[in-house]
């Protein structure tokens, strides 16, 4: 695993994320947001799950970033702004950071360095999917399913 | 000697990087890796460059005129004569745009097209990159086309772009069901996500004459015609083009773009064009592989480039012949026929899979598809009767 | 230097907490979506780095939970973006402040 590249993703990620965080115009936080999730992509064919970066792609900036634009100009009354950081919220947010980041530094156990796998190939996600998975697997299809009947029921103009 | 004209790139490319033998691993992949793109660069904007006079000069002659014929033997130069033009044109960029995003969209969207073309394997032993998930990386880079369409359409701060923008990814999402879907069959007979390997599965030929190619089976061929129009419609071609209509909403997302920007639109929706004609003649015309046994000592990448510029004729011819489709014809259309019959390929390449691959498995898909089709005719029938035709001036 | 575990959990714990800003801090109802889908894929990358830098047993564990949460993570946003658009018919407003109708 190279080190710079992990480097590059890593500001490109958090760098994009502070920015879907803090703009002030709807659209471009919007689309810093689907750069971050570019880079959370770029992190797992880093990781070698190079399955689950595609499916992120596809599902997160194909669907639910355009999903997010529609939204935005279905409702337009106060266009684009919108008012600066809750200090509350900023001081909570960077007091969970820090515990957390506590955590993570304390441990030792997590300073190891990835062992040699075999490549997670297409096909043996597919047998498990198939072999292990297949309850949760219709499971996630029922909720889907759910999802999307529940999604058109709500936006649906009422008959006069 | 058939062979290694077959392999003549592979062998080239070998031997510019047998200069760069003493250096470290990762300086021989990037520049391997840049080989790829240069090459493939070159090969499809020079393919681009063809195209735009081709489809100028096609559609001339199916409306019984000449097409350009003016710069260069036959008018093939025109696309010098077009980029200077473009080139020197002045970038008009309106005052209240979002700068930033007017910017990105067409970048993004030509990046996506050229991206989606690295998957696809021209010859054997020639897919510029080799990804396990090659189609789902095809589908995923596609499918960021619509947030730059949009990009591009809200960028401009105009009316008319921002609906021609909203027209446009309310087509290309409602088609991309159908277009994923169709290529199921596919990668579940084939068993793999690999385009390498989905083209070594059609390699033979069934009683020495006909190739094992995908079309020529009952779910393969309906599932290759919702595939091609699928893909129609993806490109934003006629029929389909209701988002860059010039006599509905001026040019849709690209109003507002002039110049080189509106270049590298076109540019893009070529190349988009290509990488889904490439993805066609893979998954289902078989790749690489030559349609008879005799012929085989024509190269591989001659033959897929035949496959490709067959299917891009039927593109231009489409486009000379057909009118324009009305938008809620269009969804009419995606939603209550062409899901259903997605839905009933997969079944069929189940049904043709467990009849056995032979001549019962083939007359039993061919009976699913074809009552699926008749059902769905009946069910959206319309039952509207036009009036004897009268010409007034024809004879 | 390769990465440790550490780096990538240091990466994913950075991401959530500016997830829980973007929640906690904008009033617009779009934005804390936004913020909720990022906290996930802080947590799917979470799964996956620890999935990676875990001695391998058979099952890709890690990584089929990253794949079911991807999918629920966009049927929650594709219900949530139905509610916002339905409140903003009914009260047109989308400022989380000003949808305080079942105040105490």
């Amino acid at each position: 695993m190279n080190s710079t590249a992990f480097a590059l993703i890593a500001i490109l990620t958090l760098a994009a994320a502070l920015a879907a965080a803090t703009l002030q115009k709807l659209m471009h936080a919007t689309l810093s947001f689907a750069v971050a999730l570019v880079g959370v992509a770029a992190f797992f064919f880093l990781l070698g799950a190079e399955f689950v970066g595609l499916v992120l792609i596809f599902v997160y900036i194909g669907a639910v970033a355009v999903l997010i634009v529609f939204t935005i100009l279905l409702t337009r009354r106060e266009v684009g702004k919108d008012r600066g950081v809750n200090w509350g919220g900023a001081v909570l947010a960077i007091a969970v950071f820090g515990g957390l980041m506590w955590a993570v530094l304390k441990s030792q156990s997590v300073s190891i360095v990835a062992p040699h796998i075999r490549a997670l190939t297409v096909k043996r996600i597919g047998e498990t999917l198939m072999t292990g998975y297949v309850w949760p697997l219709q499971c996630v299809g029922l909720l889907l399913t759910s999802a999307l009947i529940g999604a058109l029921v709500l936006v649906m103009e009422e008959k006069r | 000697m058939s062979k290694s004209v077959d392999q003549i790139f592979v062998i080239a490319k070998q031997w510019l990087l047998s200069w760069l033998t003493g250096a470290p691993d990762w300086i021989v992949q990037i520049a391997s890796s840049l080989l790829n793109i240069f090459t493939l660069l070159a090969v499809f904007l020079t393919l681009f460059a063809l195209m735009s006079v081709l489809e100028r000069k096609i559609l001339g002659r199916i409306q019984n005129r000449y097409g350009p014929n003016r710069v260069g033997p036959f008018g093939l130069l025109q696309p010098v004569a077009d980029g200077i033009k473009m080139l020197i044109k002045e970038d008009i960029v309106p005052e209240r745009a979002d700068k930033l995003v007017h910017f990105l969209a067409p970048i993004l969207i030509a990046a996506a097209a050229i991206l989606a073309l690295g998957v696809i394997p021209y010859g054997r032993n020639m897919t510029p990159f080799t990804i396990d998930g090659g189609i789902l990386f095809f589908f995923a880079i596609g499918s960021t086309t619509e947030l730059a369409v949009f990009m591009a359409g809200w960028g401009s701060n105009n009316k008319f772009s921002m609906l021609g923008a909203m027209r446009a990814i309310a087509q290309m999402i409602s088609y991309e069901l159908p277009l994923i879907i169709t290529v199921l069959p596919v990668v579940m007979v084939v068993g793999s996500l690999t385009p390498d390997r989905i083209v070594a599965a059609q390699a033979g030929y069934t009683f020495n004459i006909v190739p094992r190619w995908f079309v020529f089976t009952p779910w393969g061929a309906a599932a290759f015609i919702l595939f091609f129009v699928s893909g129609l419609v993806e490109s934003n071609r006629t029929p389909f083009d209701v988002p860059e209509g010039e006599s509905e909403i001026v040019a849709g997302h690209m109003t507002e773009y002039s110049g080189f920007k509106y270049a590298t639109f076109f540019m893009a929706e070529y190349i988009g064009m290509f990488a889904i004609t490439g993805l066609a003649a893979t998954l289902f015309l078989g790749g690489w592989h030559s349609p008879v046994q005799a012929l085989e000592f024509i190269p591989s990448y001659i033959w897929f480039f035949a496959k490709l510029s067959a299917l891009l004729f039927v593109y231009i011819w489409l486009r000379g012949t057909l009118p324009r489709t009305r938008i809620d014809q269009i969804m009419n259309f995606a939603w209550k026929f062409m899901l259903p019959m997605s839905f009933t390929c997969v079944i069929a390449a189940a049904v043709w899979h467990y009849a056995g691959r032979g001549l019962r498995g083939w007359l039993w898909s061919l009976v699913v598809v074809a009552s699926a089709y008749t059902i769905l005719s009946m069910l959206l029938d319309t039952h509207r009767k036009f009036a004897p035709r009268v010409y007034r001036f024809a004879e | 230097m390769t990465p440790t575990l550490q780096a990538f959990l240091i990466v994913s714990v950075a991401l959530f907490s500016i997830g829980l800003l973007a929640v906690l801090s904008r009033r617009h109802a779009i934005f804390i979506l936004i913020g909720i889908e990022m906290m996930l894929a802080a947590a799917n990358l979470n799964f996956v780095a620890f999935w990676r830098f875990s001695p391998q047993s058979q099952s890709p564990t890690g990584v089929m939970i990253a794949i079911f949460s991807i999918a629920i993570a966009a049927a929650e946003a594709a219900v949530g973006l139905a509610l916002i658009i339905a409140v903003y018919r009914h009260y047109h407003t989308t400022n989380v402040d000003h949808l305080d109708q079942l105040k105490g």
